[in-house]
């Protein structure tokens, strides 16, 4: 069902892809933001997209999502090749993209919502339509959301999440792009939309999930892709790396302040003498994730 | 995917929409919604408790003032009082619809009061000055208050000066030249025998016409229910009881029925007083059931959500600033009728603030989002009955604005304290 031993991308692989991205090159005045980025996603799986900050993933999200367009380099959906110039072109092609800020309306129920700006019957709103397709929706989701008629403001960080990416399907997209889909979330409820994650992934989307957090990208993704300092440092897939071995890549040295604690930390487990850490950790927010 | 394949497969045990006993939307096992009657009721209270205090405090405020106001003097309760209370309501009440509007998306007019005047004073020329036809003074009127709309949009949206400055400014300019059109005199009187005085004094419904307007009120709001439950229970979704839509028609019949027929034991319901609950339904079904309500709400609620759903931000703006141009030049022409003359103070006074705290009074909330239509008809009314009833005391303008500025305090304070109830139960 799904890929987890998808080969790492060449740019010969197979016109399986949903969209495949080949030598992504996108600067801002003198700064690389990124230079020569491959990427591909399949159909059905979970692709994560990790890297310190300023590593340029919010960049590469952008340049998907028709925010930016890239300076040079190919992006295939469904074996075209095609431009993707403004938010409206990512949309048409099927590229949903959930921002961190979940830009919801607080004061406005979840269908509301949910079909804010592209709400059935102009002069005549479809009230009855617009309800069963949400709940369709939830359903599809299998997300915990009481009723669609109550107002967002009510709901937890996790449930709100949820409306996002429900609001993200509604155009059929093919790819859908989370941008730290749990970041500001607790235990259960970044349980529960890494749950989400894993039903857009039965259901057959592409999903690129940007994260900071090792544990939920070993969790949900079947691929991880590291950025570093614009650049692909390393494709793997999640079932035979570790988290020593992709924040390495992170960081971008085997031998690193973080790999040299963990190293210290198991020799200190193995002969129960305190080692001293050589310096204080790079504070990356993977760091965090991965040493927790 | 289509979502109805996916829905059975992810989960195989929700029956299917249309076959099952529970609603779609009732199956959730925490929802603790009953149905039926008793159902609403809880609801109900709930949403009550919850900080949705909806339109009923105010009204049950409404009440209280209109009890002390007739112990304090009993012809207020009178018949030809009443009659002549609704009619007085109109013309700023329909100004507050205005005020609605740009408080929605959080934003002010302050020159509702001036715009109004501006146009009382336009109508006047064109009509009496200039003979020209009564409907083209009129659409003249409106005209003056949709460009006027339009330019604040524009100082708005391009600018980016604060609507409170821009009206502020307009408020002083249109002042000026309502001012320099009425000169030399400062004063126009309007022909007691035209339309638009005899609408506005005159025109009263008809005892029998009235009666049918209830009713086709009453069976309006049942037939709608009864329609929207039908599509809903067609549709596989839970729908409110039949007994209490039947039993809210019922009430709205006797209830509006039995005020219309004390009314009628007077001069009955004036025409200009219909006029305006007709433009608070029409501005109610804009709001609640068009697209354009929708992202009226949206935009009050969060502009960047709003932007970023697609919504021309721009254009939302500017057409509730429009629109309360508009409503406000439309008041200053029931103003003008209802006193048969434009003049200098057309607008002045007390009617910018009044606008504004009726809208205020009858719920809609001062930060955006929150509010509807029916807040300009139930504020408008609490205003002119403290006002009113003062009157009747022998009770000077200075103790109308300071009962009226401390109504409004309350209302605000508790648009506070309701806003606070619902952040403390999630309801932000
Ligand atoms: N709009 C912009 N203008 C100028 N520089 C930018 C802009 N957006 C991103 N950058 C730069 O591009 C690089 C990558 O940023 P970003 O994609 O936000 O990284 P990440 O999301 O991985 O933390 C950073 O050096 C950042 O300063
Ligand atoms: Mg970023």
């Amino acid at each position: 069902m799904t890929m987890t031993d998808a080969p790492a991308p060449s740019p010969t692989s197979s016109t399986r892809e949903v969209l495949s991205l080949r030598g992504i090159t996108k600067s801002f005045g003198a700064v690389a933001a990124l230079s020569g980025i491959d990427l591909d996603v399949l159909p059905g799986e979970v692709v994560a997209v990790v890297g310190d900050n300023g590593a340029g993933k919010s960049t590469l999200v952008k340049v998907l999502a028709g925010v930016h367009r890239a300076d040079s380099g190919t992006i295939t959906f469904e074996g075209r090749e095609v431009t993707i110039a403004t938010p409206a072109d990512a949309q048409h092609l099927g590229i949903a993209t959930v921002y961190q800020d979940l830009a919801l309306c607080e004061n406005l129920t979840v269908v509301e919502n949910l079909f804010l700006g592209q709400e059935k019957g102009r002069m005549r709103l479809d009230e009855v339509a617009m309800e069963v397709r949400a709940w369709e929706l939830v359903r599809q989701l299998s997300a915990k959301i009481p009723t669609v008629r109550i107002p967002v403001a009510a709901l937890s960080g996790g449930q709100r999440q949820t409306v996002a990416i429900a609001r993200s399907l509604l155009g059929d997209p093919k790819v859908i792009i989370l941008d730290e889909p749990t970041a500001a979330l607790g235990v259960a409820q970044t349980a529960e939309v890494l749950n989400l994650v894993e039903r857009l992934r039965e259901s057959g989307h592409g999903v690129i999930m940007i994260s900071h957090n090792m544990e939920d990208v070993r969790a949900v993704a079947d691929r991880v892709v590291v950025l570093r300092l614009g650049r692909n440092n390393g494709v793997f897939a999640v079932k035979d790396v570790t988290s020593e071995e992709i924040i390495a890549a992170i960081t971008g040295a085997t031998d690193n302040v973080v790999t040299k604690r963990s190293a210290a930390r198991a020799s200190r487990a193995a002969d129960g003498a305190p080692v001293e850490v050589a310096a204080a950790p790079a504070t990356t927010d993977a760091v965090g994730g991965a040493t927790r | 995917m289509s979502g109805s394949t996916t829905q059975t497969t992810t989960t195989p045990t929700a029956p299917s929409a249309a076959g099952s006993a529970v609603p779609t939307d009732l199956q959730d096992e925490r929802l603790r919604q009953g149905t039926g009657l008793k159902g609403a009721l809880s609801t109900f209270v709930g949403n009550l408790r919850q900080g949705e205090l909806g339109i009923l405090p105010i009204i049950l405020g409404l009440v209280v003032i209109a009890l002390v106001l007739q112990a304090l003097n009993p012809i207020f309760l009178a018949a030809p009082n009443l009659v002549n209370l609704l009619l007085e309501s109109a013309a700023v009440g329909t100004i507050a619809l205005g005020i609605i509007c740009v408080l929605l998306v959080a934003q002010i007019d302050l020159s509702v009061g001036s715009v109004s005047g501006l146009s009382a004073a336009i109508v006047a020329v064109l009509f009496v000055e200039r003979g020209l036809p009564l409907g083209i003074a009129i659409a003249g009127c409106l005209l003056t208050g949709v460009v006027i709309g339009g330019l604040y949009g524009l100082a708005f949206n391009r600018v980016g000066v604060p609507s409170f400055v821009v009206s502020v400014a307009g408020l002083l300019g249109f002042l000026g030249l309502q001012v320099y059109l009425l000169q030399p005199q400062g004063s126009i009187n309007l022909p007691f025998d035209s339309p638009l005085v005899y609408f506005a004094q005159q025109a009263f419904v008809p005892p029998l016409l009235s009666y049918v307007l209830v009713a086709a009120l009453a069976a309006g709001l049942f037939l709608t229910g009864l329609a929207n439950a039908r599509r809903r229970r067609a549709a596989g979704l839970s729908a409110g009881s039949l007994t209490s839509l039947a039993l809210r028609s019922l009430a709205l019949l006797v209830g509006v029925g039995l005020f219309v027929a004390y009314l009628n034991t007077a001069r009955g319901v004036g025409w200009m007083f219909v006029f305006f609950v007709g433009l608070v339904l029409g501005l109610h079904y804009m709001l609640t059931r068009t697209k354009w309500g929708r992202s009226v709400f949206a935009v009050g609620g969060n502009v960047e959500a709003a932007r970023r759903a697609g919504i021309n931000v721009r254009w939302i703006y500017t057409s509730t600033f429009m629109l309360c141009s508009t409503f406000a030049a439309m008041g200053g022409i029931l103003q003008t009728a209802r006193l048969a003359a434009a003049n200098n103070s057309t607008g002045g006074g007390d009617v910018n603030l009044n606008a504004i705290a009726a809208a205020v009074i009858g719920g809609t909330s001062l930060f955006g989002g929150r509010g509807t239509a029916f807040a300009a008809l139930v504020g408008i009314l609490v205003i002119q009955t403290i006002s009113n009833g003062l009157t009747l005391l022998n009770l000077d303008s200075s103790f109308r604005f300071m009962v009226t500025g401390a109504v409004l305090l309350l209302a605000v304070a508790l648009d506070s304290v309701a806003r606070r109830s619902r952040t403390s139960s999630g309801r932000g």
